[in-house]
């Protein structure tokens, strides 16, 4: 209790004299600031990345791609062969048609409405199945194209990303001109950053046969994944991968997230050192100007350690001001902050920054340890500081 | 002979000035008896400071023992010496050293936060204090809204409000015109004659030294005593 009284004391001191070093005291605090801003900018990139390939990402959706394929891009099917996937055990029926959209993908270079550059944008093949396998697909603008026709439907994110692509524009892609019918929105998830048309007027105009490159099923649950995955497995006719919808969007998403964050820790970890500076800076002219006043209060019979640790709480309390600062800004400027960015299926990806909690969380610890760390060397100065001659120093 | 409070037995402290050894105090001995209140003159840089800070537990001896009250100072750690001053000694300095951010009141409660009295009994206790040095209508009062005088009270409010036996005063009138210094001495006599505190007073002002009960000297490291006028 009374080293409890001690600490509060001077650290309602140290607080009240603040306004005396305001300039330093707010150049750490900035500094902190800037830390948490950054750092919760660039993981919430991450989050919403993630978040979007895996929003609409369901259990009971199978995914089949080629062997070894690490993209739609890489994979391929015959005809014959998706009609054979999609007769397999597992796959939901419906009536005596299995649910299955067999989808060609090929990537078509867009400008982007802020930079003007091209970017890659997924153009996809599905036929009225499509919205079979996907939860959430509706139409919010204009129609749904329809079949044999150069017509083509756009998803809301790329629609507001990319230039161009307004219901009634006319683009040209693959020396064919496309008529945009219709947007549609697919519950926040990638196939909103997409472009879809029929599967065969796509074949024709990139001349690409009767091949598709992957197949998409409705699995009767999420449980009946096994037997699907089984009968492909065992089935000597495929040379297969099979994901559920989830997983193959969190292996898409993990690569460019984690990019994102191998990027956003180091950088990070710089600026903390950097705020950590700032921080001893402030602590050190803190400690000093309160020589006097160190010195009178261990004179009075004040520990060494309750000086030691209500430095280390004021630091710390600097920090937490900037960390919450930061988080406050990083949550107003980043959050649902719309960006477009290269998805490791080499296309365009358009996502929000989502500063979550969590993230928010992270950030304050971040400050927290700043403060800390900043606060202890001074600190350890002010606990040792001899008083006698501190008396002296007037 | 009555009790003896202090005692300082071949105390020498010397400090390292560079590559020179510089003895300020060389194997001093001093008895300072219970109720006592000595002067302790000597020109500038003497070791007058350095004394009353080994009598506070504020400063080592080089060698030599320090005893106060029964307790060995010298073999105390850093943080028995912080709480033997929170209960035995009030020191009085020549700039007050008062919080500026804090009231009078405030100042005068900080020792007693080293104490396990509730705020409703330190508020009392230190209400008390401000009253005994007369200042009890200053208490909601900063010390930049104190003049001299007045703030060099609070600080002697501060120094006796956890009841030490002990007052160590640096030059407590340094800082005063004559007529001011005048008050805050016969408020330290009025402390060591009805409230029987012990007094240290260091002071390099004859005039003030009288208002003392015997006069010490600091000379080559060492006291000498004079009778008292
Ligand atoms: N920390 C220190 N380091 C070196 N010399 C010191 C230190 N503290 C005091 N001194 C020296 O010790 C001598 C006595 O100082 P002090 O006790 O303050 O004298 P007084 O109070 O009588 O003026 C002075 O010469 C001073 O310079
Ligand atoms: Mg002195």
């Amino acid at each position: 209790m009374r080293f409890l009284n001690q600490i509060v004391a001077v650290t309602r001191l140290n607080i009240l004299n603040l306004p005396q070093r305001i300039a330093t005291s707010v150049v750490a605090i900035v500094g902190v600031t800037a830390v948490v801003l950054v750092f919760a900018a660039v993981l919430s990139m991450a989050k919403g990345f993630e978040r979007t390939l895996t929003a609409a990402g369901s259990d009971d959706v199978a995914i089949v791609l080629r062997s070894g394929a690490t993209s739609e891009m890489m994979s391929g099917f015959s005809h014959e062969q998706t009609q054979q996937i999609a007769n397999l055990p597992g796959v939901r029926r419906d009536g005596d048609r299995p649910v299955s959209s067999a989808e060609l993908f090929v990537i078509v270079d867009v400008p982007k409405i802020k930079t003007g550059k091209d970017a890659n944008v997924p153009f996809r093949g599905v036929d009225a199945s499509a919205f079979g396998v996907r939860d959430d697909v509706r139409i919010v603008d204009g129609r749904m194209f329809e079949t044999g026709k150069n017509e083509l439907i756009v998803g809301r994110g790329a629609q507001l990303e990319f230039a161009g692509l307004e219901t009634g524009a006319t683009v040209r892609f693959g020396r064919v001109d496309w008529e945009v019918v219709g947007a549609f929105t697919a519950g926040g998830s990638v196939s909103e950053s997409e472009i879809w048309t029929d599967t065969p007027v796509l074949q024709d105009a990139y001349r690409r046969g009767a091949s598709y490159q992957s197949v998409r099923v409705r699995l009767d649950s999420p449980e009946s994944f096994a037997a699907f995955s089984d009968a492909l497995a065992s089935d000597p006719r495929f040379d297969v991968d099979v994901y559920t919808e989830r997983d193959w969007y969190a292996s898409q998403a993990e690569a460019t997230a984690g990019f994102i964050r191998l990027l956003g820790y180091p950088v990070t970890f710089l600026m903390a050192i950097g705020a950590v500076f700032g921080a001893l800076n402030s602590m050190y002219a803190s400690v000093s100007s309160r020589g006097t006043e160190i010195a009178t209060l261990r004179a009075l019979g004040f520990g060494p350690v309750a000086v030691l640790v209500s430095t280390i709480i004021e630091s710390t309390l600097l920090a937490l001001v900037g960390g919450l600062v930061g988080g406050a800004l990083a949550f107003v400027v980043f959050n649902g902050f719309r960006v477009s960015t290269l998805g490791s299926s080499f296309s365009q990806v358009v996502f929000d920054f989502a500063v979550t909690p969590d993230l928010l969380t992270q950030g304050i610890v971040v400050a927290l340890i700043i403060g800390f760390v900043g606060g202890f060397l001074p600190a350890l100065r002010a606990a040792r500081l001899p008083v006698a001659q501190a008396l002296r120093e007037l | 002979m009555s009790e003896i409070l202090a005692e300082l037995r071949g105390v020498s402290r010397s400090y390292q000035k560079g590559k020179e050894k510089v003895e300020v105090l060389h194997e001093l001995d001093m008895d300072i008896p219970v109720g006592d209140f000595v002067a302790i003159m000597g020109p500038s840089g003497s070791g007058k400071t350095t004394l009353l800070n080994m009598l506070g537990g504020l400063d080592r001896p080089t060698s030599g023992t320090v005893k106060v009250g029964g307790a060995e100072l010298s073999s105390m750690s850093n943080n028995q010496l912080s709480n033997w001053r929170s209960t035995h000694v009030g020191f009085v300095f020549q700039f007050y050293n008062l919080l500026p951010v804090l009231t009078a009141q405030k100042n005068v409660e900080l020792p007693l936060l080293l104490t396990n009295f509730s705020a409703k009994e330190r508020a009392e206790r230190a209400a008390i204090a401000l009253d005994i040095v007369g200042l009890a209508d200053r208490a909601r009062h900063r010390p930049a809204e104190l003049s001299g005088g007045q703030e060099q009270r609070v600080a002697i409010a501060r120094a006796i409000v956890s009841d030490p036996t002990l007052l160590l005063c640096d030059e407590p009138t340094g800082d005063l015109d004559r007529e001011t210094a005048d008050e805050i001495l016969k408020l330290l006599q009025v402390l060591n004659s009805e409230h029987g505190k012990t007094i240290v007073m260091v002071t390099h002002d004859a005039q003030a030294a009288e208002y003392a009960k015997r006069t010490l000297h600091v000379d080559k490291g060492q006291l000498e005593s004079r009778a008292a006028a």
